[in-house]
């Protein structure tokens, strides 16, 4: 048999090699963290590769989890080998399916990237609630400890499912295990066919429905048959546990690699035992190991096969000696008796123990506990924790680990600063820059250092939560010994400081080591960049003896064309320094890996890379640190002065990554956070910001408008205020006709600002002298922070303008008076989602009530610390939330029955009450006009009065205490639904279209970014004809679902499609319309998008191609026209001026199927172009009617 | 009557040759130009310069914002090939030169001296019969002077010419200050022919938007005549062959170039407008009129009309100019010039 290779991979690449190679059929959807199988398996059959029976599995994206456990359903049924992979809500939607596929008694396997579910919030990051909330479906289940373990127990999983005819879920912890990177052993295809026999995946087939021997299976059952039906299968269970530890022992026949139903470590005469699984598992074991040999007698199962629950295989697992047992689990659920793990060990303990069968003389004590939700960390610290507890003589049970619980006291102590990780293991803590390629670069040193040396390496990345000016944490590991830490480097003995900018913001050598080297990226030279840094970080390196060395990165990346990607230039430095390696023999493993990852990609970005690496060396310098502090730098707060208290309490420390801190009681009940946070953190993250020239000023308000994060903003005022102004404010004569004689200022928050330049591409005037120059133009930050922030406040000072009376808010040009209340999202910087998003909150803000579907738009506008939605100087504001993915439509409609229910509660009290509250008030409430915002300004202040009067009678009344509970319902509320095209087009869709049919006023706003954009660009029905994307390696062979043509069937709703680049007085009137529309209105929005592959400051123009292309045609359908007579199709972009590729090859996602793949994407170009036409013709004549 | 002539050494059935344009961008377009008569055909031009752009703005946008977000590392799935570098170009020469049956000409355009030899080599293994060297260099530096540049015209022809063994044409634009003296310069460092001229793309600009725009202009006869002009000068006086391009529409415009002194004439703005079947109807034109003016070959007339065969050899230097000023008239409105 050929040697296996070692490869340096995570746990989701290590699941789907073995998912890919055994099975037939994949269906695959996206869903974090576990949406990297399914982009594997898509790409290898793209890529033609063959499973172990040479055949290219058939790769199937369906339209949600549901729609994958369905289909898998069907494709085993019809004999196929099939499976998936998923996670969290995803596997929560294949609930029903799997109860099916148990019942039917069908192998197949489901790999699971175990998360988080979705309860007080979301959560992407990994614990064992999803996995859990399956057990009753009848599923095995066999749990992952480490990427090894993943890849060999998909196999073992495989096997034993095909053996034992029960359907298997391979779960291991997401975000941990699903994307550390390992050097592992990876299986051969020999090993693979030696664990499957042909013959039982031949009786798999035989199983299977066909009309050449036809029989029935999904029968409905009665009273009299059905229970019986249930006990059929108790067999094929009993039978499960000597299926997988014979799987398990044949497996080990082949590689070496023993494994059990239950593994225990540590001392064979240990009085504690901690059962767990998972990757804390590995924590666990390192820790034990460490502990025993410092004189403790303690242990650990590890349970791998956790359903069927073997307890005989459990019990006889444990020593003998054992007086104390702690069960961990990585969940919870409310109101149990106990979490899931616990409650097994009990019931084996006890019944064992009962029936004589167990090795202990004297019953155990045995407690459970929770630990690491959410990818909570779950250290040797805690492991040690958990021990100190159970020695205790009373130790507490249902505790909690890792949180200090200052409510119900469920936490236990443990020591922070216990360390167990070893001398002779370099860990290297880097901290980038999202776009600085830092952590691709790591991901390379990983695999040079795992491939091309005989130490152990192992790599996990922690992000920040905002998608623009990410701070990226990579934590890499390389040792002798395998490595079993599956936590964040708690002592690191190398720290890499990628941005300069990071040694104000976050304590960067809390977690070095003594003696641990500093490199930092820095424009101050060895000899000045001392004084440059904060009092702490000095004191910090003189204290740990520190070896401190700079280099100018961006200076060497600048040089070398690299432009602002340091990747390269930071990794030979780090080789250079950390000695991992000899430093020639570093160097040439970095350029051999550099030609692996990016020769494909052309010779001159290999030598743009190599170059890179040659002038590092040249530029980096040790720094000679002084014996003392000199600095009066201090670190920058999280949060400005003057924020609320929550703010300053809970939201600063989540800022400045101190969130694992917070206590219990710190964090609201049930998941209610006060909107409008976002600006109070400063993240001052734009090198360069637009700076506004009065006098080119047009006030158009079209950078105001495009802006995406509403940093950029209008306002006429009268001249008086100027005498109060900061001396930097700039001002001008407004030039808006229903305000004369007034002052005009377009105000720029630099501290807000992402530098995208969007404004500047928007902005139409130029400098009649120098074209280049327009009426906004970009400029280093730093020198404009001081005064802006300044100005910026004065100008938020300045009074708004009124809303109504005077001036209509119905043109570009006035609307940019009116206040966002969305605000400095972390969207992406450019993002072409957020303009829309913005636009509708200066609209209809102050009466918005927003149901957002999961995506993009929850993240950026929902993820802590802190959020968009804002609120106005009246304390009014959007209120928005977020139910899941699947649902935003009912979800939304929910809003509006509620809204319908109590307003048509409130006006019958108001008619009941109406002597009381006073008749003409009540007549004026019942008979106001709200299709304005002066009439729903003059009902909020009729409420209010009614408001008043209720409180002045006697509250005994009932009619009278509810009409105060629903008095706000008689002002008009705005409901929106907004979500993407993922959610609109695939998983949402039958919602969708029945809210859309119940003909309810409700207003659907769809950012249609062509993608699922959140989890990095895999298709949707959105996603345009040979446009490569995740999921459509080789080019989306099928057109965009015409969606706004579908829903315009209807004939009652209202629908537009809209590009706000290519036509934003279409965009607004759009938007109004929809709104004013007393029924449904669907919006349809091109959303320029980071995943088209585009210039991000010209997304704007990409709306333009789009429309003259004709892809992208721009209409509405207005019901109320015809009750007009009128044709309520009105077409309102001209006919296609170019060539769809004109439009298509300016977006690297037509361009690299181009590159990939020229005859298949000629062929799709040219169908796309047809379809393109026909589309048109077809537009033309509904608009002649 | 015999219509063939010889370019670099091959024997062409006429002289109405392709030149690099679009239309030779794939194997079934050179085939439909091969069945329209053409006798050799000049690739389009393999762009070292495009090439690494290609590669530049690939590797930009697959690395654009990744690793920014936990759920989204990239973008877009890293293919196992794009195609980037010289590949499918010299595939295309290969399957053309093998199944076109006329001599297939590689096109190259380099920026850097290891580019132009290395792709050189490279169309020349692949089987092309000959190749043509564009170079132009716009000099925007005002630190770099004329001779500094045309040394790097030079050095290239040199270069290449010592790599490769298929004759090798230069095809320069006429913007130099010695224009004649250069001529012999290139031919002096190995040029087999002179491809007269290049024609660049001229930025334009838009005064409604206020935007550099760039203008693609096909190209009309009144074109021909600068080329016309220096093939008329050099011929019989600097040993190459020349190729006429750029202005070349009509069976006129053929005769012209080959009076002047040019071996072939090369069409593209013509073909791309009028199609391809524009080669026959020239070449048949080109016989007809022969016939009709009773010349017996091509060859007959090349040259016939250079400069040192005509009765006023003073006609195509400063002489003409003057020629031009007498038949000038002032301008009836009176404008003063």
């Amino acid at each position: 048999m050929n040697k296996r290779p070692l490869v340096t991979i995570d746990g989701n690449e290590a699941a789907a090699y073995v998912a890919y190679k055994t099975n037939e059929v994949i269906a695959i959807y996206p869903i974090t963290p576990s949406s990297n199988m399914g982009e594997w398996a898509d790409q290898w059959a793209a890529e033609g590769k063959p499973n172990i029976w040479g055949t290219v599995p058939l790769v199937k994206e369906m339209q949600s989890e549901g729609g994958a456990a369905g289909a898998i359903h069907g494709a085993l049924q019809a004999g196929a080998l099939a499976c998936t992979f998923t996670a969290s809500q995803g596997l929560l939607l294949m609930i029903p399916n799997m109860y099916k596929i148990a019942g039917e008694l069908t192998s197949t396997v489901f790999h699971i990237a175990a998360r988080a579910i979705a309860a007080q919030g979301l959560s992407i990051y990994g614990d064992h609630s999803d996995v859990m909330s399956t057990r009753a479906t009848g599923w095995a289940m066999l749990f992952s400890n480490s990427v090894q373990e993943v890849m060999d127990f998909a196999l073992i999983a495989q096997a034993a499912t095909l053996e034992s005819r029960v359907p298997f879920i391979h779960a291991f912890d997401g975000f941990r295990t699903s994307h550390e990177e390992m050097k592992i052993e990876e299986l051969l295809d020999d090993d693979i066919r030696a664990m499957i026999p042909d013959e039982l995946v031949a009786e798999h087939r035989r199983r299977a429905l066909s009309p050449d021997h036809p029989f029935i299976r999904g029968t409905a059952q009665n009273p009299d048959v059905y229970f019986q039906g249930r006990e059929t299968v108790n067999p094929f269970y009993q039978k499960v546990p000597s299926i997988v530890q014979q799987a398990m022992d044949k497996f080990a026949g082949l590689t070496g690699r023993q494994y059990n139903l239950f593994d225990y470590v540590g001392a064979p005469d240990a009085d504690r035992v901690m059962v767990v699984m998972g990757s804390a598992a590995e924590a666990a074991h390192e820790t034990i190991d460490y502990l025993n040999a410092h004189g403790y007698k303690v242990g650990l199962v590890k349970v791998r096969l956790y359903r069927p629950f073997s307890a005989q295989h459990f019990i006889a697992a444990l020593p003998p000696t054992v007086k104390v047992i702690a069960a961990l689990d990585r969940c919870k659920e409310p109101g149990s008796a106990g979490e899931p793990l616990y409650q097994d060990v009990i019931t084996a303990v006890m019944e064992a123990y009962a029936a004589g069968t167990a090795p202990f003389t004297q019953l155990p004590k045995i407690i459970g506990g929770r630990y690491g939700l959410a990818s909570k960390e779950f250290t040797p610290a805690m492991v040690k924790g958990v021990f100190d507890e159970m020695a205790k003589p009373q130790p507490k049970n249902h505790f909690t680990v890792g949180i200090i619980d200052d409510v119900t006291y469920t936490s236990i102590d443990y020591d922070p600063e216990f360390n167990i990780e070893p001398d002779d293991v370099v860990r290297a803590l880097f901290y980038g820059l999202g776009a600085d390629g830092t952590v691709g670069a790591n991901k390379n040193s990983i695999k040079i250092i795992g491939e091309q040396t005989p130490y152990y390496a192992q790599g996990y990345y922690f992000y920040d939560s905002k998608k623009s000016g990410t701070l990226t944490l990579s934590n890499l590991r390389f040792g002798p010994r395998p490595i079993r830490s599956p936590y964040l480097i708690q002592k690191a003995n190398f720290i890499g400081v990628h941005q300069f900018g990071f040694v104000e913001k976050y304590d960067v050598l809390e977690k070095a080591a003594e003696g641990a080297t500093l490199l930092l990226n820095s424009l101050y030279g060895p000899d000045e960049v001392w004084d440059h840094l904060p009092r702490r970080m000095q004191q910090q390196i003189i204290d740990k003896k520190i070896k401190f060395y700079v280099i100018d990165a961006y200076s060497v990346a600048r040089e070398t064309g690299m432009g602002n990607r340091i990747n390269t230039t930071m990794q030979a430095c780090f080789f250079a320094i950390s000695g991992v390696l000899p430093r020639d023999e570093a160097i040439a493993q970095i350029k051999e890996y550099i030609r692996k990852t990016y020769g494909r990609r052309g010779e001159a970005v290999v030598q743009k890379n190599f170059a890179a690496v040659d002038a590092a060396l040249d530029h980096l310098y040790e720094v000679k640190v002084p014996a003392q502090v000199t600095s009066t730098i201090e670190m920058t707060p999280p949060v400005v002065a003057g924020a609320p208290a929550f703010v300053q309490e809970v939201t600063a420390a989540i800022i400045a990554n101190q969130g694992n801190l917070l206590p219990v009681s710190k964090i609201p009940v049930d998941g209610t956070y006060p909107s409008g946070t976002t600006r109070w953190e400063k993240r001052n993250i734009a090198l360069e910001v637009p700076v506004w020239e009065p006098n080119l000023c047009i006030q158009c308000g079209k950078c105001v408008l495009a802006c995406p994060h509403a940093v950029i903003r209008g306002k006429v005022y009268d001249a008086a205020e100027l005498a109060k102004a900061p001396p930097t404010f700039k001002s001008t004569d407004a030039k808006f006709k229903e305000l004369p004689g007034k002052k005009y200022t377009i105000q720029v928050s630099v501290e807000d600002c992402t530098g995208c330049a969007l404004c500047v591409e928007v902005c139409p005037a130029k400098d009649k002298s120098a074209a280049g120059r327009k009426a906004i133009n970009m400029a280093p930050q730093l020198p404009l922070r001081e005064s802006e922030r300044v100005n910026w406040d004065f100008f938020l000072s300045l009074p708004e303008p009124p809303r109504y009376n005077g001036i209509k808010y119905t043109t570009v040009k006035n609307i940019q008076l009116l206040e966002p209340l969305f605000e400095f999202s972390g969207a992406c910087a450019g993002c072409g989602e957020t303009p829309y998003v913005k636009l509708a909150t200066q609209l209809f803000g102050d009466r918005m009530m927003v149901a957002n579907a999961t995506g993009c738009s929850s993240i950026y506008g929902g993820n802590l610390p802190t959020t968009p939605w804002a609120y106005n100087k009246e304390g009014r504001g959007p209120a928005w939330s977020n139910s899941l993915f699947e649902d935003n439509a009912e979800f939304g409609l929910g809003f509006r029955l509620a809204i319908d229910k109590q307003n048509q509660y409130a006006r019958e009290l108001v008619a009941r009450l109406r002597d009381a509250v006073g008749p003409e008030l009540a007549d004026a409430i019942l008979n106001a006009d709200q299709t304005d915002e002066a009439g729903i300004n003059a009902q909020r202040a009729r409420v209010a009065a009614l408001k008043a009067k209720l409180a002045e009678l006697d509250s005994a009344r009932p009619e009278v205490r509810d009409l105060l509970s629903v008095a706000d319902m008689l002002v008009k509320r705005s409901v929106w639904i907004m979500g993407g095209d993922g959610w609109a087009y695939d998983i949402g869709y039958g919602g969708l279209d029945h809210v859309l049919a119940s003909g309810a006023d409700v207003n659907v706003l769809v950012l249609d970014t062509e993608v699922y954009s959140n989890t990095g660009g895999q298709a949707s029905k959105a996603t345009p004809l040979g446009a490569v994307a995740r999921f459509a390696a080789g080019g989306k062979p099928s057109f965009k679902k015409d969606l706004g043509g579908m829903v315009m069937s209807y004939g009652n709703v209202y629908v537009a499609t809209v590009a706000m680049g290519a036509n934003d007085a279409q965009t607004v009137r759009a938007f109004i319309e929809a709104e004013s529309y007393p029924g449904p209105s669907l919006i349809i929005a091109y959303s320029h998008c980071i995943n088209h592959g585009i210039d991000m400051a010209k997304g704007m123009q990409q709306h333009k191609l789009a429309v003259e292309s004709g892809y992208w045609p721009l209409y509405r359908y207005d019901p109320r026209l015809k009750a007009e007579g009128k044709n309520p199709f009105q077409l309102d972009s001209g006919a296609p001026k170019i060539a769809l590729k004109d439009y298509a090859y300016t977006e690297n996602r037509y361009r690299m199927l181009m590159q990939s793949n020229p005859a298949a994407a000629e062929a799709l170009m040219a169908e796309a172009q047809k379809i393109v036409q026909e589309r048109w013709a077809q537009l033309e004549k509904m608009a002649k009617g | 009557m015999d219509l063939t002539t010889t370019y670099m050494g091959m024997k062409l059935a006429h002289p109405i040759v392709p030149a690099a344009s679009p239309l030779s961008k794939n194997l079934d377009s050179i085939k439909r130009l091969v069945d329209a008569g053409a006798p050799a055909i000049v690739m389009y031009s393999l762009f070292e310069e495009q090439i690494n752009a290609e590669g530049l703005i690939l590797d930009h946008y697959l690395n654009y914002g990744s690793y920014s977000s936990p759920e989204a590392m990239t973008y877009f799935p890293d293919l196992k090939n794009y195609n980037i570098g010289p590949d499918d170009y010299l595939e295309l020469i290969r399957k053309a030169s093998e199944r076109a049956g006329v001599p297939i000409i590689g096109s190259l355009n380099g920026v850097s001296t290891g580019g132009w030899i290395s792709y050189a080599k490279k169309i020349e293994e692949a089987g092309a019969a000959g190749l043509e060297l564009n170079i132009y260099y716009i000099a925007t530096d005002i630190a770099r002077d004329g001779n500094e540049i045309e040394q790097m015209y030079l050095d290239v022809v040199r270069d290449v010419k010592k790599s490769v063994s298929i004759p090798v044409a230069v095809k320069v634009g006429p913007f130099f200050s010695a224009t004649a003296n250069m001529m012999r310069k290139l031919a002096d460092a190995g040029a087999d022919a002179l491809v007269l001229f290049n024609r660049f793309y001229q930025p334009d600009i838009d005064p409604e938007t206020l935007e550099v725009v760039p203008q693609h202009i096909l190209s009309t006869s009144t074109d021909l005549l600068v080329s016309l002009r220096w093939v008329a000068i050099l011929y019989g006086r600097v040993p190459v062959d020349f190729a006429v391009t750029n202005g070349v529409h009509s069976t006129t415009d053929v005769l012209k170039s080959m009076m002047a002194g040019a071996k072939v004439a090369m069409v593209a703005s013509e073909l791309l407008q009028h199609g391809m079947g524009r080669i026959r109807e020239l070449a048949n034109d080109l016989q007809r009129w022969m016939e009709e003016h009773e010349y017996e070959s091509v060859r007959q007339m090349q040259g016939s009309m250079s400069q040192i065969n005509v009765a006023q050899p003073a006609a195509f230097e400063r002489a003409n100019y003057m020629k031009s000023l007498e038949s000038w008239r002032p301008d009836p409105t009176g404008v003063k010039l």
